[in-house]
């Protein structure tokens, strides 16, 4: 199954997107492949978020903030490689002359080469998430106490986002993006690129995934969230393991957020705050928690909701939003992948039923 | 910001209403003026001359007018600027507002007469000082008193007699005037620029240390009025928190939707208004905002008991899913009310609310605030009367404590939770209602102080409504104490860092169930 997929989503969608002419049936056009690898980076972000949700039972409404962390990483690079070429012809970037900034600030100067970027987009989600992780852990903050603070963070980074004198491009946020390493990112080739990158990412976060599932740390998480405190009177140190996750989930938040600026172009503090970081929770609850696949269909499905949706009925978005946590919150608790176990649970035991009823009827004749 | 914006639409509203009152003293001078003999011969002529299109015998005109008539002139102005053109109107304006505010300072309205003394204070004319003096004498209203000696010591130390002046200087820094502060700085800085005589060394003197009374002064104001908010944010936030708070304790529930419970309160409240201005007789307006509260209340404990019966109830011992379930809900009721209200409904606070209390120099306390903060110590004392001297406080006492054991005694564990829900959900009403007088009536009402008060919650802890209180005037007070110096957003991050902080040493709250359970 992993395969088929990663092969339809790794090679079928983009050869579909090359090599039929641009009016036939089978054609996938260059904006829906642009905006599913938007939805397959979100996907990365769900499979953390399942992570530590969905298996090690932490909620955290605050995976906004590591997502706007490693976005934000990547858009100061692409702010800085456009150089001269930006509204005002200065080598700042465009808000900073609007806001009298003469000079570079520090923070900035590292983010002139790529490979610091991306390192900076996984590594500061992942240090952010280790002090902050250390310290609810340790003293054992956790269940509603850990998602009101968590949610009390991510309002905190967006209001912190939308100063002007962080220089981050504050309500505006980071935009008007030229080219990712020489290559012009309006051309379709490069959000080609773009999108197989993020297909490989999402490839290799979920087998990553996998394996933490499948590992002796896997099995402790499990036990962690069925019963943390005989976790605890076994020997281990629950803490120590909620950190190692809740890390991990930060780093892929970060992935997510570095693939997703070149692929839709602007980053703001509105993508990071308390709305869009409950939003997540929804993609993997409707997905259904635990089912690492279920994440992904979360987020790819609840996505392109929102997309049909708010093209046609803007104002109906909020009211299906809410009444979908709500059903699945009280009808699915498994989401998708439950309802999915479940229909085949009911085929299977219709087809061991079927041979049953035939031989009473045969006994009848 | 908040405040000093509220504080400003106050002043305008005073100011909106001294000039109608303004008006109606005007129209009744005006009646008594009729009766008078007409204005001597000098006045008359000079009356005529505002007329003239030569500049000079306009000025002087207007001077003469100035220093030698009465407010009987005030009919006459009034008529020639009835017809008159721009220039001359520009001209005849300081004539007609002297007057006028000459008239107003006996004005039986307190406002009026204080807005009158501080015009003529600003306006820089030495004739207006007897004036003022005089109404000092007769006046009984404290702070009225202090604004007509405040403008008469002010046109003293702008006349050009150096013992009068020296002798204001000592007396404004005495009342601690803050007006006077530039006035009194000009002063010293035109004596530092030239060589000066002893007079004039010993009245920058006196203006200097006058400078340092009312600024040590103003160190003690800003202080009081700090205080003053971060009680004013802090009393908000409890009333937010209360209900929160005896649900959480009760069920281990966050209701997210906690924000637009209030904001139905604040609807309920917009309602009522409306019902008021269409169905009541206009003099009964003001009180629409009493009947609101029951009104408020009822709504979001109907609203409440629905939440619980239909969500709530499924979702028994799951606290994480009954939190998203209600961050659901709470998203389909403000798209509710933006489409069915609209972004924006206006509330006008009901006329004993507006305004506020002067109680030293410079401390000036609106009355919605002050109401906010009886309306949260109200609550608290309702509340521990209902908790600690009812039967079903009793209960939902003993709920909170042992769950399964008050069951096997027979207390019906299910009716308490549905109870004590819709209850919390009335308080969050009420916070709506009290937050009209601060905020405006909008669909997202609720989300502006909703963290705040989650956090609240989670630092106070459960089970003891002390927790609460205290966690909202730790949070309230620090955040409105931090305001000044880190800014509101830094203030807000600093306050953040300090709860993790503080649940590094108490990870379940101020006031943590004891017990011998191991969680926790």
């Amino acid at each position: 199954m992993f395969w088929i997929v990663g092969f339809v989503l790794l090679f079928v969608l983009p050869i579909l997107n090359v090599l039929p002419p641009e009016d036939s049936w089978l054609h996938v056009s260059d904006f829906a492949l642009n905006r599913f690898g938007k939805f397959l980076a979100f996907a990365i972000l769900a499979l953390g978020l399942d992570l530590i949700w969905g298996y090690a039972g932490i909620l955290s409404l605050g995976q906004g903030v590591f997502f706007g962390i490693g976005a934000y990483c990547m858009g100061m690079h692409l702010m800085l490689t456009i150089g001269n070429q930006s509204v005002y012809g200065s080598a700042l970037p465009d808000f900073m002359v609007w806001n009298q900034v003469t000079e570079l600030p520090f923070f900035w100067k590292p983010f002139y080469s790529f490979s610091a970027a991306v390192l900076a987009g996984l590594l500061a989600p992942a240090c952010f998430a280790l002090i902050f992780g250390f310290l609810a852990f340790r003293s054992r903050i956790r269940g509603v106490y850990f998602a009101i603070i968590t949610q009390a963070l991510a309002l905190m980074a967006w209001l912190v986002f939308n100063r002007n004198e962080t220089n981050l491009g504050g309500t505006n946020g980071l935009t008007d993006f030229k080219a990712l390493l020489g290559f012009r990112l309006s051309a379709p080739g490069t959000q080609l690129a773009l999108y197989v990158v993020t297909v490989l990412c999402l490839g290799g976060a979920y087998a990553m995934c996998r394996w933490i599932i499948a590992s002796r740390a896997g099995r402790v998480l499990i036990a962690i969230r069925d019963s943390e405190q005989r976790v605890r009177f076994s020997g281990y140190s629950p803490a120590t393991y909620k950190l190692f996750v809740f890390v991990v989930s930060a780093v892929l938040a970060g992935l997510a957020g570095i693939l997703y600026v070149p692929q839709v172009g602007i980053i703001t503090p509105a993508q990071m705050g308390v709305l869009p970081s409950l939003e997540m929770v929804v993609w993997v609850a409707v997905g259904g928690r635990a089912t690492l696949v279920g994440a992904i269909v979360g987020a790819v499905g609840v996505n392109l909701g929102r997309s049909i949706l708010t093209n046609s009925f803007p104002e109906l978005w909020p009211f299906f939003l809410g009444g979908l946590f709500v059903v699945v919150v009280l009808l699915f608790p498994d989401g998708v992948m439950g309802i999915a176990k479940q229909v085949r649970a009911r085929l299977a035991e219709r087809a061991v039923r079927l041979p049953k009823t035939q031989a009473v009827e045969g006994e009848q004749v | 910001m908040d405040e000093s914006h509220h504080r400003m639409k106050l002043l305008i509203g005073i100011g909106l209403l001294a000039a109608c009152l303004g008006w109606c003293a005007t129209g009744s001078v005006a009646a008594e003026a009729q009766t008078n003999v007409s204005p001597s011969p000098p006045l008359e002529q000079a009356l005529a001359d505002l007329s003239s299109e030569v500049d000079g015998t306009r000025e002087q005109a207007v001077r003469l007018l100035i220093e030698q008539g009465d407010a009987a002139l005030l009919p006459r102005l009034e008529e020639l600027r009835g017809n008159a053109d721009r220039s001359l109107r520009m001209a005849i304006k300081p004539v007609i507002d002297t007057w006028r505010n000459h008239a107003n300072l006996a004005s039986p309205d307190a406002d009026t007469r204080r807005t009158a003394a501080t015009d003529l204070g600003m306006s820089g004319r030495p004739s207006a000082i007897p004036w003022l003096q005089a109404a000092a004498a007769n006046e009984s209203h404290r702070w009225v008193r202090y604004a007509m000696e405040e403008s008469a010591l002010l046109l003293q130390l702008a006349s050009d007699n150096p013992a009068g002046q020296q002798q204001a200087a000592a007396k404004l820094g005495d009342m601690r005037s803050q007006n006077a502060v530039p006035a009194l700085q000009a002063l010293v800085q035109t004596v530092a620029g030239e060589p000066a005589t002893a007079e004039q060394k010993a009245l920058a003197q006196t203006a200097t240390a006058a400078i340092e009374r009312i600024e040590s002064w103003n160190v003690w104001s800003s202080t009081i009025e700090t205080l003053f908010r971060g009680i004013s944010l802090s009393s908000i936030l409890l009333i937010m928190s209360l209900g929160l708070a005896i649900v959480f304790g009760l069920m281990g529930v966050i209701n997210m939707a906690h924000g637009e419970l209030m904001m139905i309160g604040a609807y309920a409240t917009f309602v009522m208004q409306e019902c008021f201005k269409l169905y009541a007789p206009e003099s009964w307006f003001d009180s629409y905002y009493l009947a609101a509260l029951p009104a408020a209340f009822l709504a979001a404990a109907l609203f409440g008991l629905i939440l619980e019966a239909t969500v709530i109830r499924f979702l028994y011992g799951r606290p994480l899913e009954t939190m998203l379930a209600t961050w659901g809900v709470s998203l389909i009721l403000i798209q509710g009310a933006r489409m069915y209200f609209g972004d924006l409904t206006a509330i006008t606070a009901p006329s004993w609310l507006n305004g506020g209390a002067q109680v030293l120099v410079g401390v000036f306390l609106p009355f919605n605030r002050l109401f906010i903060i009886g309306l949260s110590i109200l609550s608290v004392i309702g509340i521990y009367a209902l908790l600690f001297r009812s039967s079903i406080g009793l209960r939902v006492r003993a709920v909170t404590q042992n769950r399964s054991m008050s069951a096997c005694l027979g207390i019906p564990t299910r009716k308490v939770d549905a109870y004590t829900f819709a209850f919390g959900s009335g308080l969050a009403g009420i916070a709506g209602w009290a937050l009209t007088l601060v905020g405006n009536v909008e669909p997202g009402l609720g989300q502006n102080y909703i963290v705040d008060s989650f956090m609240v919650v989670v630092t106070g802890g459960v089970g003891k409504l002390a927790g609460t209180i205290i966690a909202s005037f730790g949070i309230g007070g620090l955040n409105k104490l931090m305001e000044p110096s880190l800014g509101a957003v830094y203030g807000k991050v600093l306050i953040l860092v300090l709860v993790i902080l503080f649940l590094q040493r108490r990870p379940s709250g101020l006031f943590a169930a004891k017990g011998r359970h191991a969680e926790g």
